[in-house]
């Protein structure tokens, strides 16, 4: 009977006062391990994939080889058009606003980033992107999920955010998963549905079956990263400008996020359509354009909320495309490639290593000089301050003065 | 024993062993015993999957020159998944043969291929279903020999003068032995004996004596001039083999949590009986503790398991061809196309707050032929996506048409103030909560007409964690 009534009260009195709704990390700084960016050290990571295999070299163009001229009779970009950076290197016509944070400091290319034994799926190339794993090993949780996991307590459940509807591996934990969510609106209307958190509430206190136990506990999470999400947007819009479709919107989202003092420490959005086995040359530089664009304005945004110094943006693509170019005006999948890094607090700008080198390739294809798992280290350890080994298994370097 | 409790047994059975009871007017409750042997015989004749592909397979003079044509190619591919996915969901729904559909899933997770080509895709396919009641020596050689298997594992490529250990490694890793019962040097000693095996452009296959490797080889600690067969003989011989596969199976049709101590009994029972996956099958659904507390409704329900239970009982038809694989890829679970050759992880792996948020949705959705939306990944493998379509692209609608007649039926007799009680027990494989069927009643309208409150209740247990369950 005292049972009874005891779960009647708290049944009762959470109804009243909406009590169990209130994210655990809000009733205080003693829950332990609370790594949030208000007590932590205030550094966030924005990772943006380009999937279907984005073609590095017309990306950033080697435009005073003769090697790559010679590769690309027709897709080759001419060397007046490149956007010029350093050492022989040069941006595809189409990315101008970068080009202009690159200008400022802001942007660290880092050429020939890869792994060994490439695979050249799309799926499972992404899939080792994702794990972190090496190329005959496979793991069932994302580098960003490990992450999360190595955060735990109860924040640990909305420290990561993909602007999308379904979540990607690189943010599932074992103990902890990231939350995927396109409209904070909508994703609040969707998992706040009166019905539901009237039966989510009836089983916060119980245990009686574990995997009941566990879905609820899940779904109850669920409602309250919505609820705090939607609470804490309700007030502020940017009012950046930034340009027309999804991959815009999307990172206006996060900007938003960020404004609005969400905790999170990691945001995840993707830009699709990089599969440009058939006349690339228009598509890719419409992609490279929404991607230019898209991040100079999301970097205005930060940049004017004082929160650009605490971001630190990683652009990459599940793999690079092949030196040659097919014969219809395309290119075939590849294997190393370049990555970009970009922040206010970068310790190097402008090209962190020499471009690939075309003399030298793997049966028509790059051979990768920075191994991806290295970056990751990096970036968990210099920025996130995680446990990098924890996180990558141990067999991981850290890359020198990058960040 | 009192009729309801043995349903919930066999409820259980049938969830476990296949994909739920359909909602019958004059359903049997048969004994365990008599059921099981029912379902066994049931599924002792293998029939394969027969789907109408088109020939997909690129033509490299063509191909090369045609971008046209490797386009039109591409779609009839991904057309043929689609009709391969829907095939076997349908034959998962509606077949008698429940326990071989499930046992093919079971090993289309554990010989996990992501094949290009749907031709050979159905080859293996029906090779798994023709051996999945088997003895495992013989699933496993066919499998070695399948020509999709070699093509994904790189076998292919694996000759005397360059061996390749991709086949070789994941045999022993991943198929037999597991991590960690073998070496470094029994994986390049088994490639060596697997150098040769290969498949015509027809998918058959072929053993090409020039390229295999004929030379002494030392495996597990014998020496030998081992070819492949040599190398399955020997791992099938090795206890440790049972151990993996009869710990893996206990994953799947009993519970996420391991019991050492019945898997080793059952490893041991299996390894004696050669390998006979019926009769290990036979022994675990007969088992006592099967139909234990910390078994019954403890499994989260794989998106397969809770699609084709959909179909099966609610008799869904879907709008068109795509919506099945879409609710599958959203949910992280697409027939034929496993996320790597570890198969699905499986367990709490299938939940994250945006899987489970659409779970949920699901059942209710699709039994009120309401519309659901859900922005897809691309798959670029598969439907490579123009990048000037890509946004229409992403965003998929699902639409069914449900049948709840059978179960209208089965409550045609129910005593109102019963209805959910009975309805909870036939659609929740875990006890629902006084406090929630509680909850439940507020929010059905007063005065409904008996079917209709058939129908809202169903809909709202359908929305429940506990649905997601069996």
């Amino acid at each position: 009977m005292a049972t009874n009534s005891r779960r009647e009260f708290i049944k009762m009195s959470a109804l009243a006062s909406g009590m169990l709704l209130v994210p655990n990390f809000l009733h205080g700084l003693d829950g332990g391990g609370l790594p949030l960016l208000a007590s932590s050290n205030g550094k966030r990571l924005v990772v943006i994939q380009l999937s279907g295999g984005n073609d590095g070299l017309n990306t950033v163009v080697p435009y005073q080889n003769d090697l790559y001229y010679k590769a690309r009779p027709s897709l080759a970009i001419p060397s007046r058009e490149v956007l010029t950076l350093e050492k022989g290197l040069g941006l595809n016509p189409a990315m101008e606003k970068l080009r202009l944070l690159y200008d400022q400091g802001y942007v660290s290319v880092l050429n020939s980033v890869g792994y060994p034994d490439p695979d050249r799926s799309h799926f499972r190339s992404m899939d080792i992107w994702h794990s972190a794993s090496a190329s005959d090993e496979y793991l069932s949780t994302g580098w960003l999920g490990r992450y999360l996991d190595s955060l735990s307590g109860p924040s640990a459940n909305y420290a990561a955010i993909e602007v999308d509807d379904t979540l990607s591996l690189a943010l599932k934990g074992a103990q902890y998963t990231g939350i995927a969510v396109q409209d904070v609106k909508r994703f609040f209307q969707a998992t706040n549905d009166q019905f539901l958190k009237q039966a989510a509430q009836l089983h916060a206190q119980d245990h009686t079956h574990h995997q009941v136990d566990y879905l609820y506990k899940t779904l109850i999470e669920t409602q309250q990263s919505a609820g705090y999400l939607q609470e804490k947007t309700k007030v502020y819009r940017s009012k950046k400008d930034y340009p027309n479709g999804e991959f815009a919107r999307n990172l206006k989202t996060i900007a938003e996020l960020i404004a609005s003092g969400v905790e999170s420490r990691v945001y995840y959005a993707s830009l699709t359509g990089f599969d440009t086995h058939v006349r690339q040359a228009g598509q890719q530089a419409s992609l490279l354009r929404e991607l230019s664009e898209g991040l100079y304005s999301f970097v205005d945004d930060l940049k004017q909320q004082q929160e650009f110094d605490n971001t630190v943006i990683m652009v990459f693509s599940e793999f690079g495309r092949r030196v040659a170019q097919n014969a219809s005006n395309g290119t075939d999948h590849g294997t190393a490639n370049n990555l970009f890094l970009i922040g206010g607090k970068l310790k190097q700008a402008g090209l962190y290593n020499e471009g690939p080198n075309l003399q030298d390739l793997d049966q028509g294809d790059l051979r990768y000089s920075i191994d991806f798992r290295n970056i990751y280290a990096t970036l968990l350890h210099n920025w996130l301050g995680g446990d990098a080994a924890g996180i990558l298994g141990g067999k991981t370097q850290l890359l020198t003065g990058l960040i | 024993m009192k009729t309801s409790a043995r349903e919930q047994k066999l409820q259980h059975l049938y969830w476990r062993a296949g994909f739920g009871i359909p909602f019958r007017p004059d359903q049997a409750s048969p004994g365990i015993k008599q059921a099981v042997r029912e379902l066994l015989h049931a599924s002792g004749q293998a029939t394969p999957l027969q789907v109408a592909l088109a020939r997909t397979e690129a033509d490299p003079q063509t191909d090369a020159q045609n971008a046209e044509m490797r386009q039109q190619r591409q779609r009839e591919r991904q057309q043929g998944f689609v009709l391969l996915n829907n095939a076997w969901l349908q034959q998962m729904a509606t077949s008698e043969a429940q326990l071989r559909e499930k046992m093919t899933l079971f090993w289309h997770g554990h010989f996990a291929c992501r094949l290009r080509e749907p031709r050979f895709a159905l080859l293996q396919h029906n090779t798994l279903r023709a051996h999945a009641l088997g003895k495992f020596p013989d699933l496993l050689l066919a499998i070695s020999k399948d020509p999709g298997m070699l093509q994904f594992l790189n076998n292919q490529q694996n000759r005397k003068q360059r061996p390749n250990e991709n086949f070789a490694r994941e045999l022993l890793e991943l198929f037999t032995l597991g991590r960690g019962h073998y070496t470094e040097q029994d994986i390049k000693e088994a490639a060596r004996a697997f150098t040769g095996w290969s498949y015509n452009p027809q998918g058959e296959f072929v053993f090409r004596a020039r390229q295999h490797d004929r030379g002494q080889k030392t495996f597990m600690g014998k020496r030998g001039n081992f070819g492949g067969e040599d190398i399955l003989q020997m791992i099938v011989e090795n206890p440790r083999t049972a151990d993996f596969l009869t710990a893996k199976l206990y994953a799947f049709f009993v519970s996420d949590v391991p019991n050492p101590e019945r898997i080793k009994d059952l490893s041991s029972y299996f390894y004696e009986t050669g390998y006979d996956i019926p009769k290990l099958l036979e022994k675990i659904f007969r088992a006592k503790w099967f139909y234990g507390p910390d078994v019954v409704g403890t499994k989260i329900k794989s998106p397969i398991e809770l699609l084709a239970g959909l179909q099966r009982q609610f008799d869904l038809t879907y709008a068109d061809g795509r919506s099945p694989l879409v609710l599958q890829r959203a949910l992280g679970q697409e027939l034929f196309r496993p996320p790597n050759v570890s198969g699905w992880a499986g367990g709490r792996n299938w939940i994250d707050s945006s899987t489970l948020a659409f779970r949920l949705r699901i059942g209710p959705a699709l039994l009120q032929e309401a519309a659901l939306e859900v922005n897809l990944k691309p798959d670029d493998d598969t439907e490579p996506t123009a990048p000037r379509k890509r946004r229409q692209d992403g965003l998929r609608t699902v639409r069914a048409k449900a049948d709840l007649s059978g179960l209208h039926q089965q409550m045609q007799e129910a005593k109102e103030r019963e209805l959910i009680e009975k309805l909870s027990q036939k659609l929740l494989q875990v006890p629902l909560q006084p406090e929630t069927a509680a909850l439940i009643q507020q929010h059905i309208p007063s005065g409904v007409a008996h079917a209709d409150k058939v129908t809202l209740l169903t809909l709202r247990l359908l929305s429940l964690p506990e649905y997601q369950l069996c």
